[in-house]
């Protein structure tokens, strides 16, 4: 029998009941949220369950959306199912000012530096990572660089208006 | 003194303490890591106990750029990724595009595209076991495999007119169709390389020496390498027969017959096979697609781009003489279209396997995020695995047959 969307997440509700939320397919993908703590035993039962087994980690990385407060980091993980083929996308949403998020180094050995690049461009702070410093950046780099309050251009510019280009502030 | 080991043939200093182990800097600008990587190995005579490895030296920030740039912008980062095989990446991110904008491209234009894929595996697999073949002391592979290197490039170069970071192709097609020059010169490969691929197998692949310095070298089994992340030869090589071209087919590659080629220890010397056969399978891929695109009759024969006229740059000679293809030009350039609102992971199959674009879209005129998954950065994790215990000229073969590319690692 072949993996359906409909079954992960019946699976998913009958483990989580109300804690798995926001199910939808943009582009054809499964894609949920959970609350930052239960985003291990999230992992985990993906992982074990015997008819989802969900082990490959595809991807993880951050997004960062500056004006959803209380929310502003989404963790977002990309999991493959390799025996039924089946992809989904699993993200959880912490306070930037605590990002402290659960390590899932233990489950996934790829964790380790996609977590230390996570943590290197976005600061989420993963709980329980062996070795969590910067990967790409230099050390003694004191800010993180993919928040959008950095913005790429300088923006005292005067030499060019923005306004020529149909583009208004900094970051759209 | 009473815990240091006492040599008969060394006599120390009074109070001195022997450090029972040595600590070698193999990079960031060795000429054996091919790119710039550091390891800080810790040596037991000759025996690796621990490698603790930086990356970085060559990070561009790839990803805060892309949100800045609009989508034609983007293809010449993804160049400078994995640089062996450009074009995937071009194609990937142009496939990526047309996924999130909605655009369907004609046969015929996935097959162009499969054949440049192809041409662009060779070339990344043929540099990596040259080079295994470089480090382990055999260097005339190499030199005889560059010049077929040097004619995919001049594929190329008659397809998009650049060697090495191509920017190959455009958000539904080919810039132009493939000149006449460029069918021959793919012709020639495809009747010449067959037999330069088997004297470069019947160099290597029985050769005792190589064999014995590849057998063994750098194993990992099939759990740790699905837990370590590994796709593409690397992870074939351990047992698994995981492929994007099967298993989510893109650019209409469900339209081929080929083979996925596993391996068993994964071993370098079964990354180095895994590889050459990739090789055949690619050739094979190319002859069917070449033969596929032949058959396509009357006007059919001259489609190289889908008819997506607000993604798709206006050509030339309109651009310098039509004031609307001027104004459509300079648009697209700039980005001054909204791209839709959206959401979507889209992999391919890069030379080193999973290669893939997070994109997140809020329709505006860039992208609000995007995150390239990188093979090489993912797997690179396991080279303390691979190569403990092990001894330190293995260590250096196991990185090259890895793959790493360092524009990829750091991107």
């Amino acid at each position: 029998m072949a993996l359906t969307y409909e079954h992960i997440k019946q699976r998913l509700v009958e483990k989580f009941g109300e804690q798995v939320t926001g199910f939808n397919e943009p582009y054809g993908m499964l894609t949920f949220e959970a609350p930052k703590e239960l985003n291990l035993k999230v992992l985990q039962f993906l992982y074990d369950d015997a008819t989802l087994q969900f082990r490959f980690l595809t991807d993880l990385q951050a997004v960062h959306y500056p004006d959803d407060a209380g929310r502003e980091l989404a963790v977002v993980y990309h999991l493959h199912n390799l025996t039924d083929n089946v992809r989904l996308r699993f993200k959880i949403f912490t306070d930037i000012t605590r990002p402290d998020v659960y390590s899932a180094t233990a489950l996934y050995a790829s964790a380790n530096w996609m977590e230390r690049e996570t943590y290197d461009f976005f600061g989420v702070n993963f709980v329980g990572h062996p070795n969590l410093k910067r990967v790409l950046n230099v050390d003694e780099m004191d800010y993180f660089p993919m928040r959008k309050e950095f913005p790429l251009e300088d923006q005292t510019r005067i030499d060019k208006d923005d306004e020529m280009f149909g583009r208004g502030g900094s970051i759209q | 003194m009473s815990d240091v080991i006492q040599h008969s043939n060394i006599r120390l200093p009074e109070g001195s303490i022997e450090k029972q182990t040595t600590t070698l800097n193999l990079g960031p600008t060795h000429p054996a890591t091919h790119g710039v990587f550091q390891n800080i190995l810790e040596l037991d005579g000759e025996r690796i106990i621990s490698a603790e490895q930086t990356v970085g030296y060559i990070h561009r920030a790839f990803e805060k750029l892309a949100e800045r740039r609009p989508l034609y912008q983007i293809t010449t980062l993804t160049d400078r990724l994995n640089y062996c095989s450009s074009p995937i990446n071009n194609m990937g991110w142009h496939l990526t595009c047309e996924k999130l904008l909605g655009v369907s491209t004609p046969k015929r234009v996935d097959y162009m595209r499969v054949i440049v894929m192809e041409l662009a595996r060779i070339s990344d697999h043929l540099i990596c076991n040259s080079i295994v073949g470089v480090d382990s002391g055999a260097f005339t592979g190499f030199l005889y495999v560059m010049q077929y290197r040097e004619l995919i490039y001049e594929i190329y170069e008659e397809i998009c007119g650049s060697r090495l970071t191509t920017n190959m192709g455009r958000i539904g097609g080919f810039e132009r169709n493939f000149t006449a020059t460029a069918w021959e010169k793919l012709e020639k490969f495809m009747r010449e390389y067959p037999a330069v691929l088997k004297e470069f197998e019947n160099l290597f692949n029985r050769n005792r020496i190589f064999m014995e310095r590849l057998i063994g070298a750098g194993p990992i089994s099939a759990e740790r390498a699905l837990n370590y992340g590994f796709t593409g030869p690397n992870l074939r090589a351990a047992g698994v027969d995981y492929d994007v071209r099967v298993h989510s087919p893109y650019s209409s590659y469900e339209d081929f017959n080929f083979e996925i080629p596993v391996g068993s220890t994964g071993d370098c010397y079964d990354r180095f096979l895994v590889r050459n056969q990739e090789m055949w399978q690619s050739l094979s891929i190319i002859e069917q697609a070449y033969k596929k695109i032949q058959e396509f009759k009357g006007k059919e024969s001259e489609i190289f781009h889908a008819d997506v006229p607000e993604y798709y740059l206006p050509e030339k000679k309109d651009v310098y003489t039509k004031m609307e293809a001027l104004i459509w030009h300079f648009k697209i350039v700039m980005g001054e279209i909204d791209i839709p609102k959206g959401e979507l992971y889209f992999p391919v199959e890069g030379g080193n396997g999973e290669l893939g674009f997070y994109l997140i879209s809020d329709g505006g005129r860039t992208p609000y995020r995007l995150h390239f998954r990188r093979p090489c950065f993912i797997y690179y994790q396991a080279y303390e695995e691979l190569t403990k215990g092990a001894m330190l000229s293995d260590a250096i073969i196991v990185m090259s047959s890895l793959n790493l590319i360092a524009g990829e690692l750091d991107a």
